[in-house]
């Protein structure tokens, strides 16, 4: 089996590090051999956190080679394009949800912001599939890595991870009420 | 869910999916480690958080984070010269401040056994620079150990551990940055406690420990004895791994995480080269590395930062007269960033170039995405405070900054930092600059627990030696950057509530008249405040105090009552001055293009230390979301 690689994304604060060990918890449960890795310390202070899956039997070192991803996942508009222009393989598929956390040189006017039509534009040149995730009604903004997640189970972008497995490492992972709003969104999201 | 704590006490042998920070505390269980110490950081502060989930009652060891990596060192060599195997474990530049106490560990005869956990940090991901820590061990005949994956953690400081208590050693595991924060399935053997033996073991008969004059000898002949016999050891070590392909050409030498860059390669290349993995690097088995060397026509020594394998296996040839051509690093990149397989191909290509896997072409239409450096969270005190100190000092005045989350105020629109060098250094620095100085003021940070850490000498030099500096304190509280770790003034240590030591008490103890306190929020008055302590001759302190919001808003969520807030703006009264996006520049704050502002929901706390910067009084209060 050739090996299947994620690369995860986002900005300190974001709730990168929960969805990707449901993704790793997820495979491992539905029987594949998957390793990861997180970024943890400075860059967690508004800067980028990012965190690599490797999921078949052939892996070897946790992180992703640059343009290797099968999937980039980002949880902000502009780390979408910045991971799929540096992680993204030929054909791969960058799922992210849009919001914007605008980086500093935006909000002092020395930069501009990336608009959604620019991420569409990217992906259609570089021929990447898109998945463009927004939920407006989420009961707290720290949930938009499950809404993301539940778009990921839907599309069936990660092969050999059902539903189930996904619910399971959700509930490895948190208990409560925690895991119950999480996991009713993303039980809603799911089937829709 | 699933409890780690319980998994990690688990006395049956188990397998499950964890980091290699964690992996070793399970190791340190089993090995029957009595008491670790450490200070955070990265990339080690996971290996507290994991032992943090134990109930301090349940667990079968002592555990500490002290004030600094040197004291943590003396208390991991003092429990472990009375009997007890003791571990502690820091960050890279950690070891830098423990050398003075971890050069003589070598010395000593460390009848309970200890281990030291390094943090290096290729890549300088979290650290201010990526120094080889083998340099260190090579310095005071230290033994070195360096897994490559989570697995490997847990079994070699179990041998590391062992080694250690037999040879009453010490012992270095040096974990990377990626082999601390990698996760994958890691299978465990099962444990049975065993009670805490409480006899102080000490005795002067199995020293000496005075290392003095003429005692100093024998104990440097011990530690080099000791080390020629690990040697030994290592030629049969079952840890060390060939690979053997039946290449009689190409071998390969290497170790840790490169290791696993280079099976990626070749696994895309189809490459076939013999490769000896090493599990213990420092002292190399020379027999195994004579024989590898022999049987192979060509070596690569693939080793991430220094040269340090490299030269000593080029020595054994020459000294051996071994046939053999042996590639090594070759320019000043290969000596500089992480091994990742990218970096691994690359460096393949200039050697045998069938090995390496083929780079990937970047896309072929690309967006200019603005650079995203890191940011004081939103209602970060540090950010009140250099905006109202920026207020109160001129553009020449010389600003030092310091080692913590308030290093980033360095950065633009704040700019308040312009020289970091480590821990506790900016009052030193600071003293220096002062001298032959008359124009330009010197204005120092200093975060709380690195003032406990390193802070206080600078500052007792300062008084002592009158300095004129002013010393601004950044009190929030924490050990913010690394986790939120308790330290002298929080008022708890890691297993108990403890009385704070005030930082004012200890500057009033110390004799510094010129004190000013004030909480960042006001910040009016904390820009008086630095004007009037910069006008002082002599030596001032401001301490700029507020609680880390990071912690107190993780802490208020989970409240039943908690209500989260936000603030917005009155467009109609906003003229667009653009002090709360620009200058104050909370990451709140969202520019569109017409230049209207306005307030993200996903980030604002609705702390309001925002309303005091509108010139327009056009941010409202917050309010109930």
């Amino acid at each position: 089996m050739k090996p299947f690689n994620i690369y995860l994304c986002g900005v300190g604060g974001q709730g990168i590090g929960l969805i990707s060990e449901i993704i790793l918890r997820a495979a491992d449960r539905a029987g594949l051999k998957a390793i990861g890795v997180d970024t943890h310390g400075l860059a967690q202070r508004g800067g980028i956190v990012s965190s690599h899956i490797r999921i078949g039997e052939s892996v070897h070192s946790p992180l992703v080679s640059k343009r290797k991803a099968d999937l980039v996942i980002s949880l902000e508009r502009h780390e979408a394009v910045r991971a799929a222009s540096e992680y993204l393989t030929e054909k791969g598929s960058l799922v992210y949800y849009n919001t914007s956390w605008q980086p500093l040189p935006v909000r002092l006017k020395k930069a501009q912001e990336i608009s959604v039509q620019q991420v569409a534009d990217f992906c259609e040149k570089c021929e990447y599939k898109l998945f463009e995730v927004y939920q407006k009604d989420l009961p707290d903004p720290r949930m938009q890595n499950i809404a993301l997640l539940a778009a990921i189970c839907r599309n069936n972008l990660v092969a050999g991870l059902a539903t189930s497995h996904y619910e399971q490492a959700m509930g490895d992972l948190m208990s409560g009420r925690m895991l119950d709003a999480n996991l009713q969104l993303f039980n809603r999201l799911v089937s829709n | 869910m699933k409890n780690f704590a319980d998994m990690l006490l688990s006395r049956e042998a188990f397998s499950e999916i964890v980091m290699g920070n964690t992996a070793v505390v399970r190791a340190m269980i089993e090995a029957k480690t009595r008491v670790v110490t450490s200070y955070p950081g990265s990339p080690t502060p996971e290996i507290a958080s994991a032992i943090a989930g134990i109930k301090p009652e349940d667990r079968p060891f002592y555990f500490e984070f002290s004030t600094n990596e040197k004291v943590a060192t003396e208390v991991a060599y003092g429990a472990s010269v009375n009997g007890h195997l003791s571990t502690v474990f820091f960050k890279s530049v950690g070891l830098n401040v423990a050398a003075d106490t971890f050069v003589q560990l070598g010395l000593m005869n460390l009848i309970g056994g200890m281990v030291v956990i390094l943090g290096d940090d290729p890549g300088a991901n979290s650290s201010q620079n990526e120094q080889d820590n083998r340099h260190l061990a090579r310095l005071s005949y230290t033994p070195i150990f360096e897994p490559a994956d989570p697995q490997e953690v847990y079994h070699y400081y179990l041998a590391a551990a062992r080694l250690s208590q037999q040879l009453h050693i010490p012992v270095i595991l040096r974990l990377t940055t990626h082999v601390c924060h990698a996760k994958q399935k890691v299978s465990f053997a099962a444990w049975q406690p065993v009670p805490i033996d409480r006899t102080p073991a000490f005795d002067v008969n199995n020293g000496p420990y005075m290392p003095l004059t003429s005692l100093v000898f024998p104990m440097k002949r011990r530690a080099l004895n000791n080390l020629h016999q690990v040697a030994e050891m290592n030629d049969k070590d079952q840890l060390n791994r060939l690979i053997d392909n039946k290449n009689r050409r190409q071998g390969i030498i290497t170790f840790g995480l490169p290791f696993l860059s280079l099976l990626d390669t070749l696994a895309e290349s189809g490459g076939k080269p013999d490769i000896l993995k090493l599990a213990m690097i420092y002292p190399l088995p020379n027999q195994l590395i004579t024989d590898f060397l022999t049987s192979h026509e060509e070596v690569l020594i693939l080793e991430e930062l220094d040269d340090i394998m490299e030269s000593e296996i080029k020595r054994l040839a020459f000294e051996r007269q071994i046939r053999v051509k042996i590639h090594g690093k070759t320019d000043i990149e290969s000596w500089v960033g992480e091994y990742t397989a990218d970096k691994v191909a690359g460096l393949l290509a200039g050697v045998w170039p069938e090995m390496a896997a083929k780079p990937q072409p970047a896309t072929a239409f690309s967006v200019s995405v603005p650079p995203r450096p890191a940011q004081m969270c939103p209602g970060c005190g540090h950010r009140s405070a250099f905006h109202a100190v920026k207020q109160a000092l001129k553009e020449t005045d010389i600003k030092v900054a310091d080692i913590g989350c308030h290093t980033l105020g360095f950065m633009p629109p704040y700019n308040m930092g312009q020289l970091l060098m480590c821990m506790g250094a900016s009052t030193g620095i600071g003293a220096g600059m002062s001298l032959f100085n008359d124009s330009r003021r010197v204005v120092c940070f200093l975060g709380d627990s690195t003032f406990f850490h390193a802070g206080i000498p600078g500052i007792i030099n300062a008084l002592f030696n009158k300095h004129n500096i002013t010393l601004i304190l950044m009190e929030n509280g924490t050990t913010a950057m690394t986790g939120h770790q308790d330290h002298a003034a929080s008022g708890r240590n890691f297993n108990q509530e403890t009385e704070r030591i005030p930082v004012r008490s200890v500057l009033e103890g110390l004799g510094v008249k010129n004190i000013f306190e004030v909480d960042t929020y006001q910040q009016q008055k904390l820009t008086d405040m630095v004007k009037e302590a910069v006008a002082i001759e002599g030596f001032a302190v401001v301490i700029a105090k507020h609680a880390c919001m990071l912690k107190l808003m993780r802490e208020q969520r989970r409240k039943e009552s908690f209500q989260a807030k936000m603030v917005s703006i009155d467009q109609k009264t906003c003229n667009k001055a653009h002090v709360c996006v620009s200058a104050f520049a909370c990451p709140t704050f969202v520019m569109h293009e017409d230049g209207t502002v306005d307030v993200n929901p996903d980030l604002c706390i609705g702390d309001g230390s925002c309303l005091q910067t509108c010139p327009a009084k056009a941010i409202q209060r917050p309010e109930n979301r």
